[in-house]
């Protein structure tokens, strides 16, 4: 297993916003320079911490959407109706302010472009937050290894980074994305319009015998469901790294 | 001195059960799951719990013998170093007091094993003492696969990830060996009340 990518001590810094990016009614990324940043991995995360006027803290972790060779640490952020820090970074925080935030952190759900196995994403919701970090790392390197991206949303207005995955498609990075959309679908829709089932994940899935690396996130449930079935259409289980959201009052 | 967010009021808890929740943390009323891989499943038929290592035998049990050994339900809170604590959690499980009962060692270490390939390092002092459960009920009923089911170890006092799922053993070692997430950027001990989430902290 892979020694850490985070050494020494992790400590809070600030971060400055750049730039908010509306990328659906409730999904914002914050474009942060972080001016001591030491550098992240595509996959990791870091911790976020708020702190009010009378000292009371909250912390919370996110995902990191940039690729490592960024400039700048991106986080893309899900507003929870009933959250306590996304509902502060989605909609409060202004462009020119602060946050503090540590990171990055976890040396597991990570992909490196050396890696050269085919590579299989299937993101749920918000979940394609660390998988974009991976996707443009991908191609901010050139990197040699083909990917498909599987990503489901709820309806095309909740497809985060759409016109950026339709570019890199596109332009032939080596990217095939399949959408599928799970509760409502624009007129015309040609992609998927159902949850993630097995006949779905044959159609998208490397075959087993190019072994890929393949990294799941989002809920919960999405991600037993997709880890299941590759594992039951005989795919090794050390091949499949994962990573789930539950309902964590974000 | 922490930067203040402009703004920023949060959502409090009641003091009661304030006390009850480290630095960082905030309760959930839901379970959330967390793992990084796949979640094993193994039939209880070739199922079984051992304890390896610094002994002189190893010692093995089936799931029928292990389930014969003497349980016990407990209420404690849990606390994920992703920032979630969940309160009055019923488990029910063997102590591993009661495992370790008449094995002879000398070690000051453990490692758990786990379906699936996961590790998690301990001081054996932290799995001694009615503070550390092999649980296979959560809340009155069989551990779901997906929480760790069949059994998985509980050890409360520390992080979740030190109560790792799917447990098929412990190793008992003279040299501490850091497990799968203690690898992997997170503290060797992981003592919430002491905010132990990474290395350095």
């Amino acid at each position: 297993m892979a020694r850490a990518a985070v050494l020494g001590r992790l400590t809070w810094q600030l971060g400055e916003v750049a730039e908010l990016i509306q990328e659906t009614p409730r999904v914002s990324s914050l474009v942060l320079d972080v001016p001591d940043w030491p550098g992240h991995l595509a996959g990791q995360h870091v911790d976020v911490r708020l702190t009010a006027e009378d000292g009371y803290q909250a912390q919370r972790s996110y995902s990191i959407a940039s690729a490592p060779e960024s400039a700048q640490v991106t986080l893309t952020v899900e507003r929870l109706p009933d959250g306590e820090v996304s509902p502060y970074l989605v909609g409060e925080l202004r462009t020119g302010e602060k946050v503090e935030l540590r990171g990055p952190i976890g040396g597991y759900f990570v992909w490196r472009a050396g890696d050269e196995r085919p590579l299989l994403l299937i993101g749920g919701g918000s979940g394609i937050v660390p998988l974009m970090a991976m996707i443009r790392h991908h191609a901010a390197t050139a990197a040699a290894a083909p990917v498909r991206l599987l990503y489901s949303s709820r309806s095309i207005e909740d497809v985060i980074y759409k016109d950026e995955l339709a570019r890199l498609t596109a332009d032939d990075t080596g990217l095939a994305v399949a959408h599928t959309l799970t509760r409502s679908q624009p007129a015309g829709w040609e992609g998927y319009s159902r949850r993630i089932d097995g006949e779905m994940v044959a159609e998208v899935a490397w075959p087993k015998k190019d072994a890929p690396a393949v990294f799941i996130c989002g809920p919960t449930a999405f991600v037993e469901t997709a880890s299941s079935l590759l594992v039951e259409s005989g795919y090794d289980p050390a091949w499949i790294r994962t990573e789930r959201f539950g309902a964590t009052g974000g | 001195m922490a930067f203040i967010s402009r703004g920023f009021r949060g959502k409090r808890r009641d003091t009661a059960s304030g006390s009850r929740v480290p630095p960082g943390q905030h309760v959930v009323d839901d379970f959330p799951v967390l793992s990084a891989g796949p979640t094993p499943r193994v039939p209880l038929s070739e199922w079984s719990f051992s304890i390896v290592g610094e002994l002189d035998e190893p010692k093995t049990w089936t799931w029928d013998e292990f389930r014969r050994l003497p349980s016990e339900t407990v209420s404690v809170d849990i606390h994920c170093v992703t920032k979630w604590s969940k309160l009055d959690t019923s488990w029910t499980g063997v102590s591993v007091e009661t495992i370790l009962e008449g094995v002879e060692t000398a070690a000051d270490y453990a490692v758990a094993y786990c379906d699936g390939g996961y590790t998690t390092n301990l001081p054996v002092d932290d799995l001694r003492g009615r503070q550390a459960w092999i649980a296979f009920e959560y809340d009155g009923q069989p551990l779901d696969p997906e929480h760790g089911g069949p059994a998985r170890l509980l050890v409360p006092h520390l992080y979740l990830w030190k109560s790792a799922k799917w447990v098929r053993g412990i190793s008992l070692q003279a040299e501490d060996e850091p497990g799968f997430w203690e690898s992997n950027g997170y503290h060797n001990r992981g003592d919430p009340w002491r905010e132990q989430r990474y290395w350095g902290d």
